[in-house]
């Protein structure tokens, strides 16, 4: 039987004979014609108008003939929706059929078909499907279920045929159950329900079952679900991985994928010290390695993902460096992605082998391969320090070749190592400078230029070599004409003597022949500067670089952390979120790798007026916080409270939450991090960022802040300054940034504070004005200081002392205040002591000292009921005696402000309410 | 999920286009236009693009093309959304396995005269773009040739299709029956080696396979031994006697990592390290397997090169076959490079046949057959025409080919063990053959 000759029919008349035939008597001859109209479909051309013709044919018992006649239908059916329901009888009357793989075809084919007056007719042929007892119907209907979703969700919402899908997941057919899931994944993915499947233990325990049993594909569907699912402790993490990994020595590589991609999510969970994780981490690599030899397509799929799999966990595949060693025979996509991961690999350990290779590879035909192989031997250089000289005469070798894309991109990188090792290999630009002329694309001579610019002093014939390039100086790209430009100046100001009259033509070339505004800019600051201040210029370009940094290319974490929770699919094969290729409703909801729950007491009860008070705290974009120290969302919601500009509603209770925070957290971080905060945003302050965070740590304070640089210019020259404040902070040392901030660059800084500044009250109490000062301009900002980081290690009170002084308060700002439940341990972990205990009338009371930087002691009785240990911060206010709103502590403070030696002169109790609004006069107290 | 899949020829026309989502593309008159706009954006971004093929997944305009070629025709899967991308490629590669199952080679030709076989197989292996079953023994029982008159079958008949096509055991349908049961195995090694002038060995690991050929009756429950470390140790563990030990324990090799066909139940390879399963029905590959640790190297090559002066080189190279005397490896090829600037080489060998090629720049050196415990040599001038070129010469190393019959990697099959209850044949009616072929990978010494 040979149908090829369908494909061969040409003629004119073409759709006129198939009419004819399409209607002819006998059924062998209307098969052949329905196969001609497909084959003719099929090559693209238009045979729609045979629709009438080709749905005449659909009532055959001839399965073949039917299987062609819906392939037609689906195809036309929505350019003719009104012969269309010529068919749906038919449809229905299939659905009934007692042979279960045409009920079945009926239904898939009915789902296939996107016009409305046809869906109708589907929802209760569908219905029935769904509970069919032919497990072939049943899981045929189940996707049958997503089509009609995409058709048309709400139908689907109002028929219950989501629930329908829940129940197959209980189904006993493993292939029914793997259906069912990938329907629902799919619909819930456009759903703003995101846990439309109702992940639970017993359906997580249904799913696993089902893994055993069902076919490769039906695994995949799974194991891509149980990926989404966050289960509630490390336990239980544990139970899932132990019935996933079986699924690492499956021939099928999207399973073993998707088995990794569950397990590199349930790593999180799971605390690094214990056996577990390190043997599931020793279980991990061996799959990985093996799945790079299966087929091309997959290796390339399996490298990308291993690209990831290597930044997150370097350890897995530490050991493994040589299975990515380029084969001869490997495709070129193959051979480039394994060149990647060598260098993410490269260690002091194997820089040997690893040099080697690239030797090796650089000498192969492909262009851009063995560029990538000179790449990665000058990053080799940059990463593995011990290796910078081994590299560097690999890379003089390569240029002997005087094979010119070889040295052009031999020259780049060297540019890059002497940037970062300064004044060690300066003994190979003479070899260098014999390939001037070999250099044709800009960035390599621009590499060069820079590198003869930045040695002039060493380079003989410096000013000759630059004098060569200035000639063609208009037809050089930018960069070049930069380069070039910044070279010239350099050299003048290193040989003033010899070559004043070659910076002179490069300045006129630069500022009156070129239309390029950046260069003639450039130009005429270095005029300016040359002809007014030859000693600035000098500092300023002969400035100290920056060294740059190790790791160029990784993926910034967030990113990465998602690109994990999608390990196997097409994001993890671009390195790009889904949303920046996938269009419409697909993929909503974005995926964050699971966080570890504390494992401490401490989180279990949880103050219930959080979602009042921390209403906006969704706001926040929590990211993923991973390794950082456990932040639990009270604490989020205190910095949130400290940091969005405190409105009226809070600023009063600025203390009690962020020690109550403290509680929660205690156990887990002695003294809690704050959220950092934005403080200047970038539109503000022309293209600087900063944002930070107060903090104190061993007695100090400081004050933690992110530089990030938003502009495309590079800043430097930075300066911090307080204005007075209220507890005299100032800065102890200058800002630590030495080096220039360059382009979309971050650099974390920790500014150490003290108190011996000068004194101002300011409004409230504990704002802090800034003023930064970059080389573009000044910026101003202001933050809020949270209170406990003044408090001091010292500030617990003899017991005498404290009762008398307390004595001595009026009692009419006697104020209580109350906590929670052995607080006391906690609150000292923050500084804050507790001197007696005693219970009245049921309530326990704690009586507390704190002691602030500035000398300031403040005591506090703090009332605990036992039978309400949830006490709420809430209800505070209520209770206050003094002012109508804030917490008020108690305070008595000393005459003298002497640090050392607290003596309590005259006593004299004065309350001091942290507010802004009612807070009286600070400086009243003195 | 999967949008669409088109098969192409080499000059880019569509052969085969099934669409599977809207997503891809408005369906509407006069013929889907999106379809043919993606159909001729993969033809003139990939097919006909000039350069050789940079990655086998192409985003032209948001959407994302998976291609995988078999001789000359292109398999092209479209998808708008964030597929699994390894279970697409998956899944073209099984598409091909089906229509190899169904019409052996994959060609133009073929595909053109079994195009309504391929819409068909299409309709019932992908749904809605998801992947369905897709074992070709499982497929065949209702997607024929032929076609199937849909009243003929009777309703036990049916049901047991579809108990099939969604059960458990997709891979094998019931009711075989063979006069003769009989089953292959093939343990095909493939050893690959880096070694240093010096004889030290830089790299070296042989990847597996285990292939079988059954032609069992029933649902036969199969048993798969060998001689695997960890599970030698076990049972050592357990108290077997010092003579067993001494029998199998020395020769237990260590397996690094191994993938098993779906056949296999891998949760009772997880716990007990068993290997059982209802094998498919015919050829199929059962395992893979790599291991790294003392792996007979059958072959050792010993270079020697010396330049005299600068326009000639000796070398010399010896082979020394490392295995059972009683063994014969076979189709033994050295390959020998030389410098490019080589202009005459002179040959002498002891055994087989040597030639100098210069469009290979290298001396190849075949011998059909050769035993364990034997040695041979080669020795060669090269006569050099002078170069102005300080660049020297890298010499890439020396490469070999060979064919031998014994496992490198040490494995032995220990035992393949038939279990059918329901018909009426034991395990020692089954006859069973094994076979070891071990052939070189990349097989280099450096010189």
């Amino acid at each position: 039987m040979t149908d090829s000759k369908y494909f061969t029919t040409n003629k004119k008349g073409e759709i006129f004979e198939l009419k004819a035939e399409l209607n002819n008597e006998k059924k062998e001859k209307r098969k052949e014609a329905v196969k001609k109209v497909i084959a003719a479909m099929t090559v693209g051309k238009d045979v729609s108008s045979l629709f009438p013709d080709v749905v005449n044919c659909m009532q055959t018992d001839n399965l073949e003939l039917k299987k062609l006649v819906y392939l037609y239908l689906m195809n036309y059916a929505k350019s003719q929706p009104d012969m269309a329901i010529m068919a749906v009888n038919s449809f229905v009357k299939d659905c009934e059929d007692p042979n279960p793989l045409i009920r079945a075809l009926a239904v898939r084919t009915m789902g296939c078909i996107r016009v409305d007056k046809i869906t109708e007719y589907l929802c209760e042929p569908l219905r029935k499907c769904l509970k069919d007892e032919d497990p072939y119907v049943r899981k045929t209907a189940a996707v049958c279920v997503a089509k009609l979703h995409d058709i048309n969700a709400q139908m689907v919402e109002d028929q219950g045929f989501l629930d329908s899908l829940r129940d197959l997941i209980a189904d006993s057919n493993p292939m029914v159950v793997a259906n069912a899931v990938a329907a629902l994944s799919e619909i819930s993915e456009s759903h703003p329900n995101s846990n439309l499947l109702d992940l639970n233990p017993q359906n997580i325990n249904k799913l696993l079952t089902a893994l055993n049993e069902c076919t490769e594909w039906g695994q995949i569907f799974i194991l891509d679900c149980l990926s989404n699912y966050n289960p509630k402790d490390e336990r239980e993490a544990q139970s899932i991985c132990e019935r996933v990994t079986p699924r690492l020595s499956h021939a099928n590589s999207a399973v073993v994928l998707s088995a990794v991609k569950v397990l590199m999510k349930f790593l999180e969970l799971l605390p690094k010290e214990s056996d577990y994780y390190n043997t599931l981490l020793k279980k991990l690599s061996p799959p990985l390695v093996t799945l790079l030899s299966g087929e091309p397509e997959v290796q390339y799929v399996a490298l990308r993902n291993i690209n990831l799999i290597v930044q997150k966990r370097p350890e897995i595949l530490k050991q493994e460096i040589k299975v990515f060693f380029v084969k001869y025979n490997d495709p070129i996509y193959v051979k480039l992605e394994k060149l990647d991961i060598m260098i993410r690999l490269a260690s002091q350990a194997n820089i040997a082998q690893v040099l080697a290779e690239l030797k090796e590879y650089a000498t192969e035909v492909d262009v851009d391969f063995v560029r990538k192989a000179v790449r990665a031997i000058g990053r080799c250089a940059i990463k593995v320090e011990q290796s910078a000289e081994r590299c560097v005469s690999t890379l003089l070798d390569l240029i002997q070749t005087k094979v010119n894309y070889v040295v052009q991109e031999a020259i780049v990188v060297i540019r890059d190592i002497f940037r970062k090792y300064p004044n060690k290999y300066e003994s190979i630009i003479a070899t260098l400078c014999e390939n001037l002329d070999s250099l044709d694309e800009p960035d390599a001579r621009a590499a060069m230029i820079w590198i003869v610019g930045e040695y002039a002093e060493r380079i003989d014939n410096a000013d000759e070599l630059l004098e060569s390039f200035l000639e063609g100086f208009h037809d050089e790209s930018t960069q070049v004409q930069l380069t070039l430009l910044t070279a010239i100046v350099k050299l003048f100001l290193k040989k003033p003597s010899e070559t004043q009259e070659l910076v002179q033509q490069v300045l006129s070339l630069a500022t009156q022949d070129s239309d390029n505004p950046d260069l003639r800019d450039r130009g005429y600051i270095y005029w300016r500067l040359l002809s007014t201040d030859p000693v600035t210029a000098k500092e300023v370009v002969l400035s100290e670089k920056p060294l740059i940094s190790e790791e160029t290319d990784l993926i910034e974490p967030t990113l990465l952390d998602e690109l994990i929770c999608h390990i196997g699919s097409l994001a993890s094969v671009y390195h790009k979120p889904p949303n920046a290729f996938v269009e419409g409703s697909h993929g909503i909801h974005r995926k964050h790798l699971p966080i570890q729950h504390s494992r401490s007491g401490a989180t279990t009860s949880v103050i219930p007026s959080q979602g009042d008070l921390l209403g906006d705290l969704l706001n926040l974009d929590l990211g993923p916080p991973v390794n950082v120290p456990q932040v639990s969302s009270m604490q989020m919601g205190a910095v949130d409270l400290l940091g969005g500009g405190l409105d009226s509603l809070v600023g009063d209770k600025i203390l009690l939450i962020t020690t109550c925070s403290t509680l929660q957290s205690a156990e887990l971080v002695l003294f809690f991090m704050y959220l950092i905060v934005v403080w200047l945003p970038a539109v503000k302050a022309k293209g600087l960022e900063i944002c930070g965070t107060f903090s104190r740590r061993q007695g100090h304070m400081y004050m933690d802040m992110t530089f990030t640089n938003k502009a495309l210019q590079h800043m430097s020259d930075f300066a911090i300054q307080f204005n007075k404040n209220s507890f005299g902070m100032i800065p102890t040392s200058p800002l630590p940034i030495h080096t220039p901030l360059m382009p979309s660059q971050t650099i974390e800084v920790s500014l150490p504070l003290n108190t011996i500044g000068p004194v101002m009250k300011m409004d409230p109490l504990n704002n802090l004005q800034v003023a930064v000062k970059n080389n573009i301009d000044v910026f101003y900002f202001s933050g809020l200081i949270p209170l406990n980081i003044f408090f001091v290690e010292d500030g617990k009170m003899e017991r005498q002392v404290f009762l008398a002084t307390w004595k001595d308060i009026p009692t009419r700002m006697n104020c209580s205040t109350r906590l929670r439940n052995t607080v006391s341990g906690k609150l000292q972990s923050n500084n804050i002591y507790t001197i007696a205990k005693r219970n009245v009338e049921g309530q326990d009371m704690l009586y507390q000292s704190l002691k602030l930087t500035n000398g300031i002691w403040i005591l506090a009785e703090l009332r605990i009921q036992p039978g309400n240990p949830n006490y709420t911060v809430r209800e505070l206010p209520q209770r206050l005696s003094l002012s109508n709103r804030g917490i008020s502590c108690f305070l008595t403070f000393p005459f003298a402000l002497d640090q050392g030696s607290p003596t309590f002169l005259n006593l004299r109790a004065t309350s001091w309410v942290l507010s802004h609004t009612t807070g009286t006069p600070f400086d009243t107290l003195f | 999920m999967i949008g669409g899949l088109f098969i192409y020829n080499h000059k880019g026309e569509v052969l085969i286009s099934r669409v599977y989502r809207d997503d891809i593309g408005c369906l509407s008159t006069p013929y889907p236009s999106w379809e043919r706009n993606a159909v001729d954006a993969f033809r003139v971004n990939v097919i006909h693009a000039r350069q050789q093929v940079r990655s086998p997944v192409t985003n032209i305009a948001r959407t994302s093309f998976f291609h995988v070629k078999r001789s000359n025709i292109w398999l092209a899967a479209v998808t708008k959304q964030n597929v699994n991308a390894a279970m697409v490629f998956e899944f073209l590669y099984k598409m091909c396995d089906v229509m190899t199952a169904y019409f052996s080679k994959i060609s133009e030709e073929n595909i053109k005269n079994n195009f309504v076989l391929i819409y068909e197989l299409l309709d019932e292996i992908l749904d809605f773009g998801y992947p369905q079953n897709s074992e070709s023994g499982a497929l065949k029982t209702f997607i024929t040739q032929q076609g199937i008159k849909s009243q003929v079958r009777d309703k036990d008949e049916q049901s047991q299709i579809t108990s099939q096509v969604t059960g458990q055991i997709g891979w094998r349908r019931e009711g075989i029956k063979y006069r003769r049961n009989e089953l292959f195995l093939d343990v095909l090694e493939s050893v690959n080696l880096l070694m240093s002038p010096q004889g030290q060995v830089l790299s070296a690991h042989v990847s597996g396979r285990v292939v079988m050929k059954s032609y069992l009756s029933g649902m036969p429950e199969c048993k798969f031994g060998m001689n695997d470390k960890i599970v030698i140790d076990k049972q050592q563990g357990k108290g077997a006697t010092s003579d067993d030990s001494a029998k199998s324990g020395k020769q237990s090799i260590a397996i690094d990592d191994c993938t098993f066909h779906q056949c296999v139940r891998l949760s009772k390879f997880d716990s007990e390290r068993s290997i059982s399963f209802i094998p498919p029905d015919g050829d199929y590959e059962l395992m893979r397997y790599r291991t790294t640790k003392d792996i007979i190297l059958p072959f050792r090559v010993i270079p020697l090169v010396r330049e005299v002066g600068r326009t000639k080189l000796e070398v010399k190279v010896v082979i020394k076959s490392n295995f059972k005397a009683s063994l014969l490896a076979q189709k033994i090829e050295v390959r020998i490079p030389t410098p490019l600037n080589t202009s005459g080489v002179q040959v002498i060998c002891m055994k087989g046949k040597a030639k100098y090629k210069a469009s290979d720049n290298a001396i190849v050196w075949k011998i059909k057959r050769m035993a364990g415990m034997k040695e041979s040599q080669i020795s060669a001038e090269i006569e050099l025409l002078p170069t102005n070129e300080k660049k020297k010469w890298t010499r890439p190393p020396i490469s070999m080919n060979f064919e031998v019959p014994f496992a490198p990697s040490g494995l032995k099959v220990r035992y393949l063990k038939v279990f059918e209850s329901k018909l009426n044949y034991s395990d020692h009616d089954v006859i069973k053959w094994v076979r070891y072929i071990g052939r070189s990978g990349i097989y280099e010494t450096r010189c």
